[in-house]
């Protein structure tokens, strides 16, 4: 009978050191992105990164995408009404973190369009027909031409800027901040310096309200 | 009779501690790519397929003990501490690149985590199934006698 609680309780107690260590690693990689944000806030937000909404919005948001994933597609409208919902409060800066095979070509196509001034548009073309150039996450940059035609960019000249160190520079800068800020997996959102608690669309929510009752 | 029954009762606590060793190796792993998310490789996952039936394999070999336990849990602990090692040679550089298994996602000669400059994720791993490995043969030559 002893042998029994022996184990029960073994087993009770693994798995409470295992909740409560998942917990303070959780807080402690939160407060880290915090006090990183609020020290310097360049590895959250770069000059040359895109930026949507008011430039005098004092909410930040900044994610992580890659163009491939799933996920961020999904929840790109779901942001843009989040942004809509706090008019004028709210900015949003992408950053590009192509882990998926075959992305940092289409992601070289979105930071050449920036230098058009056309990296939202570019996006919303490459979201729409995702499934159409990634199929099951194979990202094949060769079909992504297909879809963004309709964008009205210089196609010379986004080729040539494809090929540029400046363009090279930004995503290998992206990639370094992601890693800095322990990104790996897309989408990643920090709200002013602050990391989702855990993925999902309310916990974004609620981050974004917070940090704008906080501001405002 | 009662040399027996503590004789049996410290045969128990040698297999209640490789349950213990497998439970938290089985949750480390589960640290390190839920919560940290680190992505296991492909030699990752073949050492976690012999280490997680461990967790519920040995149980059923407490209640009531059963000294026969080497013969179905020491396959696995065995197999993983091979799988381990082969690691452990790949990422000191030992074994080619050319015959890593991994074609692709996370290589497994990446090293994530270096501990005081030496102890890595395949390092663990070893010594566990290593301590797996030499308990229950300890468990069963002390019950064969």
């Amino acid at each position: 009978m002893k042998q029994k609680h022996l184990v029960v309780i073994s087993a009770v107690f693994l798995l409470a050191a295992f909740i409560v260590a998942a917990l303070l690693y959780k807080s402690q990689q939160s407060d880290a992105a915090l006090q990183a944000y609020q020290r310097d806030r360049s590895t959250f937000v770069r000059d040359y990164s895109p930026v949507h909404g008011d430039p005098a919005a004092k909410v930040e948001i900044t994610e992580f995408f890659d163009p491939a994933c799933e996920t961020c597609k999904e929840f790109y409208p779901l942001v843009k009404k989040l942004m809509d919902a706090h008019p004028g409060k709210v900015r949003l800066y992408a950053r590009y973190a192509p882990f998926h095979d075959g992305s940092d070509a289409v992601v070289k196509i979105l930071a050449a369009a920036h230098k058009q001034g056309k990296f939202w548009e570019t996006l919303e073309a490459v979201f729409a027909a995702q499934s159409s150039w990634a199929p099951d996450h194979h990202a094949q940059a060769a079909l992504v031409w297909n879809y963004i035609g309709g964008v009205g960019l210089d196609i010379p000249r986004l080729r040539q800027d494809m090929q540029s160190p400046e363009v090279e520079g930004i995503i290998q800068q992206d990639l370094a901040d992601a890693r800095k800020l322990n990104v790996k997996a897309t989408p990643e959102y920090f709200v002013n310096g602050k990391p989702l608690p855990s993925f999902g669309y309310d916990q974004l929510k609620s981050l974004v309200e917070d940090a704008v009752s906080a501001s405002y | 009779m009662s040399f027996q029954s503590s004789a049996q009762d410290s045969n128990w606590t040698l297999v209640f501690v490789c349950w213990l060793l497998a439970c938290v190796s089985a949750l480390g792993s589960l640290f390190f790519s839920e919560v940290m998310g680190l992505q296991p490789c492909v030699l990752c996952w073949y050492q976690r397929i012999c280490m997680y039936p461990l967790v519920l394999i040995l149980p059923a070999a407490l209640f009531p003990f059963d000294r026969n336990v080497v013969r179905y849990a020491a396959p696995l602990a065995l197999a993983g501490l091979l799988i381990a090692c082969f690691h452990l040679l790949l990422v000191a550089g030992y074994i080619p690149e050319s015959i890593k298994p991994c074609v692709q996602g996370v290589p497994c000669s990446e090293v994530q985590i270096e501990w005081f400059g030496f102890v890595t994720i395949p390092l663990l791993s070893a010594m566990s199934f290593l301590a797996i490995t030499a308990l229950l043969i300890l468990t069963y030559r002390r019950s064969a006698q």
